[in-house]
């Protein structure tokens, strides 16, 4: 277990703004395991930008990194996302 | 990101405070004033966003404390030692002050008096912050939703909200204590952390289906989210938020 370790809902603002729409309530279907989870129940590890792991087998299915006006997103990890009404 | 016309939906807002309340000797509650706010759910967060003169700037999230309340927006941010945000909010800002912020976001950790209970909150000392929005849109919406918090503190000084929470008390709102580290001399209450054991005895019963809402560190939350699922609950009506030592 990692202290510096956070959830989903800890990066709604982040989600909010590279998704434009409400993401923590989306569900994620791992690449890796087939778990799914709801976005805001992911881990989120920080660094030089986020990266959100499925909590079941820790695979790595979102990568967010910003700079000034510029966004890269990684979701190689996540098969399917499903967004809620 | 911010301004652009897809984005336009979550921008930065001038937010003024009108109050600064000491809660305990590490934590305060900082009242904003933010014109033209749309208002929020109990358990949704702000991006709060800070700008040093060299242009510097720093982020955070904080659970909103209160309950939907007009343009009032009510933040409890425990001070951090190095923590560049916590530190700035907790002991530099006075009434007249402004700051930016964003928000509501979040739809996870989210709690409406519509849904109804019963109710299982369980805090880890600041992670009593967006339960004790949930206790207030209860009472706020005159719910009498049986609701159960567990709040587990290092001592009777450290407990957030106290006061309030012994005036909420009733009514279907239950509030259990526990004090980890020290116990005024008459306590009679809990004084270890919070397991199975003590979850069981406080309920409700797996069996009732409470929505459960776990909030604090992440090795509380997870050893709090652990005991639940070994009680029986199903882990599909627990929901949990971390913070960590990042907060900062």
């Amino acid at each position: 277990m990692d202290e510096l370790m956070l959830d989903g809902n800890a990066v709604a603002g982040l989600l909010q703004e590279v998704f434009a729409v409400e993401m923590t309530t989306a569900t994620g279907l791992c690449g890796g395991c087939g778990a799914t989870n709801a976005i805001g129940a992911l881990h989120v590890f920080r660094g030089a930008g986020v990266v959100l792991r499925c909590p079941h087998c820790d695979n790595a299915l979102m990568k967010i990194v910003t700079d000034s006006g510029r966004v890269w997103i990684a979701l190689s990890g996540m098969k399917t996302v499903e967004l809620h009404a | 990101m911010a301004g652009t016309a897809v984005l336009g939906r979550l921008t930065w807002q001038v937010a003024e405070v009108v109050d600064v309340v000491t809660e305990t000797p590490r934590v305060k509650t900082i009242v904003f004033d933010v014109p033209g706010w749309a208002g929020h759910r109990a358990g949704q967060h702000v991006d709060v966003r800070l700008t040093a003169e060299d242009g510097y700037q720093a982020q955070r999230s904080y659970s909103i404390a209160s309950a939907p309340n007009g343009t009032r927006v009510e933040l409890t941010v425990e001070r951090l030692d190095d923590g560049e945000v916590s530190l700035y909010l907790t002991d530099e800002l006075r009434p007249g002050d402004q700051i930016e912020l964003r928000g509501p976001v979040g739809g996870y950790f989210v709690w409406e008096p519509s849904q109804g209970g019963p109710l299982l909150l369980v805090a880890g000392g600041s992670g009593v912050v967006p339960l004790m929005a949930m206790v207030r849109a209860r009472a706020a919406a005159g719910s009498h939703a049986d609701t159960r918090l567990v709040l587990s503190s290092r001592s009777w000084e450290n407990v957030i909200y106290r006061d309030e929470l012994e005036r909420l008390e009733g009514g279907g709102l239950r509030v259990v204590h526990t004090l980890t580290r020290s116990q005024p001399a008459d306590w009679t209450g809990y004084a270890r952390r919070i397991d199975a054991e003590m979850l069981a005895e406080i309920g409700p019963e797996p069996s009732e289906e409470p929505r459960g809402y776990v909030c604090g560190p992440t090795p509380f939350v997870e050893a709090v989210a652990e005991a639940l699922v070994q009680l029986g609950h199903d882990p599909r009506t627990i929901r949990t938020e971390r913070f960590g030592a990042t907060g900062g």
